[in-house]
């Protein structure tokens, strides 16, 4: 189509990102000092001061319907704000631009049409929520900065850490999967599990430092010492921001003879993904990335070195109170080194073995999403392995937006629910609910009935989902 | 100072009259009997056995000075050997003469070097100049030669456990003859060659017959040869070497034990373990010939501990003596007047007692600082089962407290004896039903042996007690109960639930559900039904217990009705109906309790699909709508008639 062509589609953007305390400058002309952080920053003072004033009266206003629950959103005609307050008093905000359209008109001027319908609450309020969290991990809370250091403090560390982790914000591919912000797990065969186990005990207690130990493969998780919400968002820390980083390196080195390291007569690949790139380095820096955690007391802090050998990663995590030497640095990687590399290959070898009894690939076949609420786990056969830059999907927006839609159905009753969706295009898109867990499936049969979908989906559970109580 | 004296004379030694110039003392090591003769016999004769009970006294004219005497099996016929021609024989049975009768050697101008029982009724002559098998028949008072063998003899030696005489052949005598006797047949096993140390010239005489014994280890026949420290050779001490004797094959030179020390040696057998006494040092040391530190053909060996003397004995005062004397007196141990028999015999011909060799595993433990080589060691032993636990016990407590590794390899050692002995309890019964065990001795019934450490044992003496220490750090706990589980599991032996149960306990008392979680998560605690019920009980403490185990039921695949209770118990009287109608088994369900359920939801319209389910299966099942007395829904039909009116019952269809 000749129009077609000079449409332009804009994605939804960041317009506005703001945190502040409405406590801190009750009075007149004191507003500015309610301001944390302000994104971009370089607009003007009285638009910051006003925006955030609009903010708070939204809040406040709403509040007056229900006080427990005040406005979350703010749908507008050309964006949509979201509400949070992660802490007491403490308000972030986050300004997204709805997606639009350039069209020509008649004249040949281009008019722009806002999608307002496009953007789903739940997945930006997750967004959001997430920005909080990612803060928290390497900061801890604003309370405690506030005790630490008062307002200054908590300016300058919400500045250094927002500056760059806003631009890491890819709002454009955001969908059902920030919701969950689910885990994936490694599927593996009990004896390799219980290796690996073996492997975390002892080396937690070689390196009797170690406080918590986490243990990945495949850039997805096996083993957590860490409790469920912490490890959540340090997963989603090292999937969609440390790993990446250091995957493309990774790759490159495939060709050239690999860094073969000799400690004793053993050969290793074990390398620090965090800390020192170089042990041999005289100018070494031993210095480790800090993290905050709510495992065993609150606002635990602790260092997080990351290790790798080949596929597999540990975390391991130390009290800050601890510090880390050479030595230290030295003596894991002689240690961890050899026997993470010997386990990788293990795991591996496991891993294809198991494939091959398992058969050919089964599930191209079958586009699902599926999350379980309990344990945070998560398996997609429709996004392609996350990069730094961007999450890809198989499917079409339109058809991710209508599995989000969906998702807004079920989180609002609790009973065991199934939606099924015929999608514009030939596509059949099936949502169950079962006790704490979901599945969205996509179909794709041309003239299928309701009948042989309801079927279709049956054979998917009960080849994919047949060890745990799903009800049909 | 802690307990080292690793071996020790026994508490109970027998006792019989010292040997003097009137009393001369014999051994038998076939019978373990001990002869004190009295003046020939003409005063008397007091045979001692292993226990009291054995205690034969008897009398004998003095013919001459007695030069062997021994019993015959069951203590049947008593042979005495007086003169180098001829042997004499009297009969124990009942009721049949007891006068002596006579034997010479057939050999003309042949010396008799001794004889050996082989049976009750059946006896070897060995002479300078062959042997002689001879079956005496007590009732005629004679015996009849069975077989005889021409051969040079210097010396010979027996060994009544297996029936092999070993004879001493060549002007070296270093060419051994072994024969083997099993109930009237003699069969000749081919010769070997002990490798001398240096040969002396002119050629004589030098392979004594001190230096030789035939010894049983590990079930295995070996001729043991004690090569002394050559004086030519640069050689740092003395060695014991082992030549296995398999009954069909030929004698291979098999283990070599160092000695690193010289001097005059005395060895015994004790619990498979070669045990070497050294006699000016006044001390002992062990070897065990399945702690292997090299590979091969050719095993070396070196002691298995340093060496220690036997732990000092006193000499228990009995009968009259204990009143007299107050203080029991020290033994003199490595004594000269000591004599050393197989296997594990030392006999004090002078003060009159003989003695059992005993290891004691105790101090072995104190001793051995690697736990895997002290559990290599110790699943060997005899009565090492409590001795097992408790350095296990302690490999988890305390001061002596092991490191995860070490923890790691002792249940992997442990384990593998466990799955060795499970998988000959499993193979026998196939054995004995194809007739494979038929004429094959070797196949017998698997005996739980104390080394057996089976998980009941590990959870009864050392999980469940560990696990209830105060001072110890649960991560310790668990990292050892899943050290455990997973050595099991390495070993492919089905854990048993209880002791996944305690994993679970520990971690449920220590609040690590998400680490439970995970465990479940990759079925490293197995499905089971009591496992599945403890989870349901987690519930209240931990909500997603409750997905974990209904998907454990799920697995199980025969827990359906327990599923169905779990969810009427939810009031998910429709999911509960759906999941049975889904595996099949709608038609045996409880109708009672579905609309028990489904009325305590206070849903009318849920009541009434209900109803309506099982009308219709009455319908089908047995063609009325109607529910039987046995189904007991009274109330139900009664309640529905109320809600809904009469009118609103099925009809049943006219078939």
């Amino acid at each position: 189509m000749a129009t077609g062509a000079q449409e332009k589609q804009y994605p939804p953007s960041l317009l506005n990102f703001f945190v502040y305390n409405p406590k801190f400058g009750p009075k007149e002309g004191e507003e500015e000092k309610k301001i944390l952080f302000y994104h971009p920053n370089e607009v003007e003072k009285n638009e910051k001061i006003r925006n955030v004033g609009l903010c708070e009266a939204i809040i406040q206003f709403t509040r007056t319907f229900c006080p427990t629950k005040p406005a979350k959103s703010l749908h507008t005609q050309k964006n949509r704000q979201f509400f949070c307050e992660p802490e007491e008093n403490f308000w972030m905000v986050m300004v997204v631009r709805n997606p639009m359209i350039e069209k020509n008109n008649k004249d040949g001027k281009p008019v722009v049409e806002y999608q307002e319908e496009e953007i789903l609450d739940s997945v930006y309020s997750s967004v959001l929520q997430q920005c909080y969290n990612m803060y928290k991990l390497f900061n801890g809370t604003f309370a405690r900065t506030m005790e630490a250091g008062g307002v200054d403090l908590l300016k300058q560390r919400l500045e250094k850490f927002f500056y760059r982790y806003l631009q890491t914000l890819h709002l454009q591919s955001c969908d059902l999967l920030d919701i969950f912000s689910g885990i994936s797990f490694f599927p593996l065969d009990k004896m390799t599990y219980l290796k690996i186990q073996s492997f975390v005990n002892r080396m937690e207690e070689s390196l009797n430092l170690v406080k918590y130990t986490a243990f990945l493969y495949n850039d997805q998780l096996i083993w957590s010492g860490l409790e469920q919400d912490d490890m959540r968002i340090l997963y989603k820390y090292l999937t969609t921001s440390l790993f990446p980083r250091h995957s493309e390196p990774e790759l490159a080195g495939r060709d050239s003879p690999m860094r073969l390291e000799m400690a004793g007569n053993l050969l290793h690949y074990g390398r620090f993904l965090t800390g020192p790139s170089n042990l041999k380095d005289p100018e070494a820096k031993f210095r480790f990335p800090k993290i905050f955690v709510n495992t065993e007391n609150t606002d635990e802090e602790l260092h997080l070195i990351v290790y790798k050998a080949m596929s597999a990663a540990v975390c391991f995590m130390i009290n800050t109170s601890v510090e880390l030497t050479r030595e230290f640095c030295e003596q894991l990687d002689s240690l961890v080194g050899p026997q993470l590399t010997l386990l990788a290959s293990d795991i591996c070898e496991q891993y294809s073995i198991n494939r091959r009894i398992s058969g050919p690939e089964k599930e191209p076949q079958f586009k699902f999403i599926y999350f379980n609420h309990m344990n945070l786990a998560e398996k997609s056969t429709i996004h392609m392995r996350k990069t730094a830059s961007v999450s890809l999907t198989s499917i079409h927006p339109e058809l991710m937006k209508i599995l989000g839609d969906i998702n807004s159905d079920f989180s609002r009753v609790d009973d065991d629910e199934e939606i099924i969706v015929k999608a514009m295009t030939d596509y059949w898109i099936v949502g169950k609910k079962s006790d704490q867990r979901e599945l969205y499936v996509i179909l794709n049969q041309k003239n299928a009935n309701l009948i042989e979908v309801n079927e279709e989906v049956k054979k998917l559970c009960a080849t994919q989902f047949n060890n745990i109580f799903f009800l049909d | 100072m802690s307990e080292e004296h690793y071996l020790e004379l026994c508490g109970n030694p027998v006792q019989f009259e010292n040997a003097s110039s009137v009393n001369n003392v014999f051994f038998d090591e076939a019978n373990k009997q001990v002869f004190a003769v009295r003046s020939g016999g003409a005063t008397g004769v007091v045979v001692k056995g292993p226990d009291d009970k054995s205690t034969v006294a008897f009398r004998m004219d003095d013919k001459g000075e007695v030069k062997c005497i021994k019993f015959s099996f069951g203590n049947k016929i008593l042979a005495v050997q007086r003169t180098s021609k001829s042997v004499e024989f009297i009969n124990f049975i009942p009721d049949l003469l007891h006068l002596e009768y006579s034997q010479e050697c057939k050999t003309k101008n042949a010396s008799i070097l001794g004889f050996c029982w082989t049976n009750w009724n059946e006896i070897v002559f060995i002479t300078d100049q062959g042997i002689e098998f001879y079956q005496v028949l007590p009732d005629k008072r004679s015996l009849k030669l069975q077989k005889s063998q021409s051969i040079n003899v210097n010396w010979y030696m027996y060994c009544p456990v297996t029936s092999v005489i070993l004879l001493s052949t060549t002007v070296l005598g270093n060419v051994l003859q072994p024969f083997f006797f099993r109930s009237g047949t003699m069969s000749k096993i081919s010769k070997f060659e002990i490798e001398l140390p240096g040969v002396s010239k002119p050629a004589k005489l030098s392979l004594s017959e001190r230096d030789i014994a035939m010894v049983t280890i590990y079930g295995q026949l070996y001729v043991r040869y004690l090569k002394h420290h050559s004086r030519t050779l640069n050689n740092p001490g003395a060695e014991v070497i082992l030549y296995h004797l398999p009954r069909d094959g030929t004698c291979k030179k098999m283990h070599v034990l160092k000695l690193n020390t010289t001097g005059k040696f005395a060895l015994n057998v004790v619990d498979n373990l070669v045990v070497v006494h050294h006699q000016s040092s006044q001390t002992s040391m062990i070897f065990d010939i399945k702690l292997r530190d090299t590979e091969g053909t050719l095993n070396i060996h070196q002691p298995v501990l340093p060496a220690r003397s036997i732990h000092p004995y006193k000499i228990p005062l009995t009968g009259p003596a204990a009143v007299t004397t107050a203080t029991p007196v020290p033994c003199e141990l490595y004594s000269s007047t000591w004599s050393v028999f197989q296997p594990d015999i030392i006999i004090s011909a002078s003060e009159g007692y003989l003695w059992y060799l005993q290891v004691k595993l105790q101090p072995v433990v104190n001793l051995m600082k690697d736990k895997g080589k002290l559990m290599d060691f110790l699943l060997q032993r005899r009565d090492c089962k409590m001795v097992i636990v408790s350095v296990c016990f302690q490999l988890l407590n305390g001061s002596d407290k092991g490191n995860l590794s070490v923890i790691a390899t002792v249940f992997d050692k442990l384990n593998q004896v466990y799955k060795e002995y499970l998988e000959a309890e499993q193979s026998y019964p196939v054995a004995v039903e194809t007739g494979q065990s038929r004429g094959n001795p070797a196949q017998k019934r698997p005996v739980r042996t104390q080394a057996v450490i089976d998980q009941s044992d590990m959870y009864t003496h050392v999980l469940s007690v560990f696990t209830e220490k105060k001072d110890v750090s649960h991560k310790f706990i668990i990292a050892v109960l899943m050290e455990y589980i997973r050595s099991l599991n390495q070993f492919q032996i089905t854990v048993q639930h209880y002791l996944y149960e305690l994993v679970l306990k520990t971690l449920v008392h220590h609040n690590l559900f998400y680490m439970l979680h995970q465990f479940l998560q990759y079925h490293v605690l197995s499905d089971s039904k009591p496992l599945a019920c403890l989870l349901l009980s987690l519930e209240s403490t931990y909500p997603p217990a409750h997905q974990l185990s209904l998907d454990m039921l799920k697995r199980l695949s025969t827990a359906n009705d327990e599923i169905v209770e779990v969810l009427l118990s939810k009031q998910q009287v429709l999911g509960a109906r759906r999941f049975i109608r889904g595996v099949g088994g709608h038609d045996n369900i409880s109708a009672r309790k579905f609309l028990d359920a489904a009325k305590q939801t206070r849903e009318e319209m849920l009541f009434y699909t209900i109803f309506r389910f099982f009308e219709q299966r009455n319908q089908r099942l047995r063609g009325s709508p109607h529910f039987t007395p046995g189904e007991h829904c009274e109330e139900h039909v009664a309640y529905f008639k109320q809600v809904f009116g009469e009118q609103a019952l099925m009809k049943p269809t006219a078939s």
